[in-house]
C-alpha cells in the first residue's frame, strides 16, 4: 500500500505543471483565452500534444503511451489547479475512452492517433435535455440502411461539441441496447454556448445525420459506457482535487496578507477556523480521490462504479463547502470575473456535474447499505 | 501508488485477525461487541492477555516488549482489534506514560515500573487536568516543594478517567512558580495508596461513574520518583500527548458501531432517509481511514504527515454522529434507560442515550476540536 508518486510519476507532475503554469499562471491571460471561441488555446492543446499528454491513456498502438489512471488523474489535477480550459478531461479522458473502449482498431489508430498527436479535438455526446447521468443512449435513436447508419435527436449539454472535429454519440439502437458511433462535427446543427465557468458546450441536434459505429454494429455497449463514464467521473474528481487545493491556498494567502481594522485577517479566530475546517474537507477528499484513481487501476467494473458514486458523493461535497467558503473569507473581491477564486468556485459547480453530483451517488449509495457490513479500504 | 498490501503485511493483517478472533477470550469480545460496560477485572485479563500474545506494547522499545513494527503494521493491529471487539490497551499505560519511562526514565524506574505497567500489574491513572487547567494545561496549580531528598505535593487533579481503579498515578506538579508557567512543571510518579491521596467521584451526565477528582493533601513523594529533569515536565507532557501517529481516530471502532447499528436497526433501514445518513457516514468513514492510512504509510522519517490532525478532529466527530443516528432510531426505547435487564426494549436501544450523551466527551479531551483546529490554522496552514 502507497499512497504517493514515483520519480517518473513526480517528473511528468512537474513537467504539467510547468507548462500550465506558464499559460496560465497569470489569472488574466485565462480570461483572455476563454473570453473568444474555441475557450482553450489552440496552441496551448498543440503543446499538450508534444509533451505526450493527450495520448497518456491510449495504448501504443494507437498512437499513445499506455499511462494509468495515476498519471492521467495528475495531469488533471494540474490542469485543475491553474483552471486551464483545454478539454483534457472531455476530449481525452471521456470521448478518447469511449473510443479506446469501443473502437475497431483502425478506428482507434485513426482517431486516437489524431487525437494524441493534437490533431483533432473530441467530444463525446452522451445527455439530452433532462438527462440526470444516464448511460443508456436515450434522446438520440439510430437507424441502419444496409450498411449505412443514420442518428436522429438532440444531445445538449455536449462540452466542446462546437469545437469537436468528431463527436462520439450515444444512441438507442433498433433492436435494442446503446451503440456509440462517431459523428463529424461539420455533420450536425451545433450552436456554441458558454458555460458558467468561461468554458464552452453546445446544442448538438442530429437529423438522420450520417454516424459510423464504434467498434462492431449494433452491440450493446451499456457496460462500456458506463465504465468510461465512472472513470471520468474519478477524473474529474483528481481536477476538483487540483482546484481545491488552489482554493485552500489562495485563502490562506488571503488571510495572511488581507488587513482590516489594522490587523491581517488571521488575527481573527473565526477566519483561521473557518479555514481549518476547508483543509479537512480537502485532505479528506484527497485520500477518497487517491483511493478510487487506484481502484481504477485494479478493480472490477462494479468496484470502479462504487468508487465513482464514493468519489463523487465526498468531493461533490466537498466542491460545495471549499468553494463556498473561499469566496465568503475572501470577502467580495472573489465576487468578481477578474479574480480567480470565484471562477475556481463555478469550475467545481460545473465539476460537480461531471461528477455526478452529491445526490444522485447518495441516492445510489443509500441503496446499498445493507448489502455489506462494512466497507473496506484495503478490501 | 498502489492499493493492495504488500504480501507480508497482508500476512500479517490475517495473523492479527486469527488472534484476535479465535484465541482472545469471547466473553470480553462480546461485551465489547455489545456496547457494554467492561468490568475492572475484564480490562486487566484482556491487557494479561494481550501482553501474553506480545501485543500490548507493541511499539514501545524492544528490550521492555515492543515488536519494531512500522507505522502500517501498528495501524492494521490497531484496526483489526477493534474490529474484532478486543478493547485496545489502557491508554494511560501503553499509550502514555510506558513510552514516557521507557524516553525519559532512568534504568531504575524502567526496571521497575515497565514490566509492570505492560501487564497492567500497575494500573496508572493521568494527574495532567485541573479545575483551571483544562485545554490550557500548563497553568496547572498542584505544587510540590522540596523536603530534604522528597516532594511533598499539594493541590487537586480532576477528570481522572478511570481513577477508582488507579493503582499509581503519573502527575504533573508545578516545582518553580517563579518562571514562566512552561518551565516550572515536573513529572512525578505517585503510588496513590500515599497517605494524603483522596480519590472523589464524579457522576456525569450519563449516569456513569467514569472520571474522579484526585486529591493531594501534603502527600510525601520520594525523589527518585521524578520521571526526567526536574522542571523539564512541559517537554514530557508534548512528548505524551503528540507522539501518537496511530491510532488518533477511532476508525476501527466506529465502523464496528456503525456495522452493529445497522443489523440492530432491522427494518427501520427500509426508510429511505435512514439508508442515506447511513450511506453518507459509511462514505466519510472510508474518507477518515483512508486518511489514517495515508499518514501511517507516510510518517516513516519519524514527522507526522500534516493530515494526521484531521484524524482526532473528523474521527470524534463521526463517531459522535453514528451515536446519535443510534439515538434517533431508538427512538422512544431510548427513554428505557434505566430498565431492568429483561425489558422488552432492547439493551441497544436502552444503551442510546447514554452512549450519546458519553460520547460528547470525544471531542473535549486529548486536545479538544477546537485545539484541533488552531493546531490546523497555525501549523499546517501558516495562519
Amino acid at each position: 500500500m502507497d499512497f504517493t508518486y514515483d520519480d517518473e510519476q513526480t517528473a511528468l507532475r512537474e513537467a504539467v505543471r510547468g507548462l500550465a503554469t506558464k499559460a496560465y499562471g497569470s489569472f488574466e491571460d485565462r480570461r483572455q483565452v476563454v473570453a473568444q471561441a474555441p475557450g482553450f488555446d489552440e496552441a496551448q492543446w498543440a503543446r499538450l500534444a508534444e509533451m505526450g499528454v493527450l495520448g497518456l491513456p491510449f495504448s501504443e498502438d494507437d498512437g499513445g503511451v499506455a499511462a494509468g489512471p495515476v498519471e492521467i488523474g495528475l495531469v488533471c489535477q494540474e490542469l485543475g489547479r491553474v483552471l486551464a480550459p483545454e478539454p483534457f478531461l472531455a476530449s481525452v479522458v471521456h470521448a478518447g475512452g469511449l473510443v479506446a473502449a469501443a473502437g475497431s482498431p483502425e478506428q482507434r489508430a485513426d482517431l486516437l492517433g489524431r487525437l494524441a498527436a493534437g490533431e483533432i479535438v473530441l467530444a463525446a455526446a452522451d445527455t439530452s435535455p433532462g438527462d440526470r447521468w444516464s448511460a443508456d443512449g436515450g434522446g438520440v435513436t439510430a437507424a441502419q440502411d444496409g450498411e449505412a447508419w443514420t442518428l436522429t435527436g438532440v444531445r445538449d449539454p455536449v462540452p466542446n461539441g462546437a469545437r469537436a472535429d468528431h463527436l462520439v454519440v450515444t444512441a438507442l439502437l433498433p433492436d435494442g441496447g446503446t451503440g456509440l458511433f462517431v459523428v463529424e462535427g461539420s455533420a450536425a446543427t451545433r450552436s456554441d454556448y458558454a458555460v458558467i465557468d468561461g468554458s464552452r458546450a453546445a446544442r448538438v441536434q442530429l437529423d438522420a445525420t450520417p454516424a459510423v459505429p464504434l467498434g462492431e454494429p449494433g452491440h450493446d455497449l451499456r457496460p462500456t459506457i458506463a465504465t468510461i463514464s465512472d472513470i471520468t467521473r474519478i477524473m474529474g474528481a483528481q481536477q476538483a482535487l487540483g482546484v481545491m487545493q488552489a482554493q485552500v491556498a489562495s485563502t490562506t494567502d488571503y488571510l495572511k496578507s488581507r488587513k482590516q481594522f489594522g490587523v491581517t485577517l488571521n488575527s481573527f479566530q473565526a477566519l483561521t477556523f473557518r479555514a481549518a475546517d476547508m483543509y479537512v474537507s480537502l485532505e479528506l477528499a484527497h485520500s477518497v480521490v487517491d483511493w478510487a484513481t487506484m481502484v481504477v487501476g485494479s478493480g472490477t467494473r462494479a468496484d470502479i462504479a462504487s468508487a465513482a458514486d464514493r468519489v463523487g458523493l465526498q468531493v461533490s461535497r466537498a466542491a460545495r463547502h471549499i468553494g463556498q467558503e473561499a469566496i465568503q473569507l475572501h470577502g467580495g473581491i472573489a465576487m468578481t470575473a477578474e479574480y480567480s477564486v470565484g471562477v475556481r468556485t463555478a469550475h467545481l459547480a460545473v465539476l460537480e456535474q461531471w461528477l455526478g453530483g452529491a445526490q444522485h451517488h447518495l441516492t445510489r449509495l443509500a441503496a446499498t447499505v445493507t448489502d455489506h457490513e462494512t466497507v473496506e479500504a484495503l478490501g | 501508488m498502489q492499493l493492495e498490501l504488500s504480501a507480508e503485511d497482508a500476512a500479517f493483517r490475517e495473523e492479527m485477525r486469527t488472534y484476535f478472533t479465535t484465541e482472545f477470550p469471547q466473553d470480553i469480545r462480546d461485551t465489547v461487541l455489545e456496547g457494554r460496560e467492561l468490568s475492572q477485572e475484564q480490562i486487566v485479563r484482556s491487557q494479561q492477555a494481550l501482553n501474553a500474545a506480545g501485543l500490548a506494547v507493541p511499539h514501545w522499545p524492544e528490550e521492555w516488549g515492543g515488536r519494531g513494527w512500522t507505522d502500517l503494521q501498528r495501524h492494521l493491529w490497531h484496526e483489526e482489534m477493534q474490529a474484532a471487539g478486543v478493547p485496545t490497551p489502557l491508554a494511560f499505560n501503553a499509550s502514555m506514560i510506558g513510552p514516557v519511562i521507557a524516553q525519559f526514565g532512568t534504568e531504575e524506574q524502567k526496571a521497575r515500573f515497565l514490566p509492570a505497567t505492560a501487564n497492567l500489574d500497575i494500573w496508572w491513572s493521568q494527574g495532567f487536568s485541573e479545575p483551571d487547567a483544562g485545554s490550557d494545561l500548563a497553568s496547572l496549580r498542584t505544587t510540590a516543594v522540596r523536603d530534604g531528598d522528597d516532594w511533598i505535593v499539594n493541590g487537586q487533579k480532576t477528570w481522572t478517567t478511570l481513577g477508582q481503579f488507579g493503582d499509581w498515578i503519573f502527575t504533573l506538579v508545578r516545582t518553580d512558580p517563579e518562571v514562566k508557567k512552561q518551565a516550572g512543571i515536573s513529572m512525578l510518579l505517585i503510588d496513590m495508596t500515599s497517605p494524603g491521596v483522596e480519590v472523589r467521584p464524579i457522576e456525569l451526565i450519563d449516569g456513569s461513574h467514569e472520571v474522579n477528582e484526585v486529591w493531594f493533601d501534603d502527600v510525601r513523594v520520594p525523589g527518585d520518583l521524578m520521571v526526567g529533569e526536574l522542571n523539564s515536565g512541559w517537554t514530557i507532557a508534548k512528548f505524551l500527548l503528540g507522539n501518537e501517529r496511530v491510532g488518533v481516530a477511532p476508525v476501527g471502532a466506529t465502523k464496528r458501531a456503525l456495522a452493529t447499528l445497522k443489523r440492530n436497526a432491522g427494518d427501520l433501514l427500509d426508510d429511505p432517509l435512514t439508508r442515506a445518513r447511513v450511506a453518507e457516514l459509511e462514505n466519510e468513514l472510508l474518507a477518515l481511514e483512508l486518511t489514517a492510512l495515508r499518514v501511517v504509510a507516510h510518517s516513516a522519517g519519524g514527522e507526522p504527515h500534516p493530515a494526521s490532525s484531521v484524524l482526532k478532529l473528523k474521527g470524534t466527530e463521526l463517531q459522535q454522529a453514528v451515536s446519535q443516528l443510534a439515538l434517533d432510531l431508538a427512538g422512544p426505547g431510548s427513554l428505557a434507560y434505566g430498565a431492568e435487564d429483561d425489558s422488552e426494549v432492547p439493551g441497544w436501544a436502552r444503551r442510546s442515550a447514554p452512549t450519546y450523551l458519553n460520547l460528547r466527551k470525544a471531542s473535549i479531551y486529548g486536545g479538544s476540536n477546537e485545539i484541533q483546529r488552531q493546531i490546523i490554522a497555525r501549523t499546517i496552514l501558516g495562519l
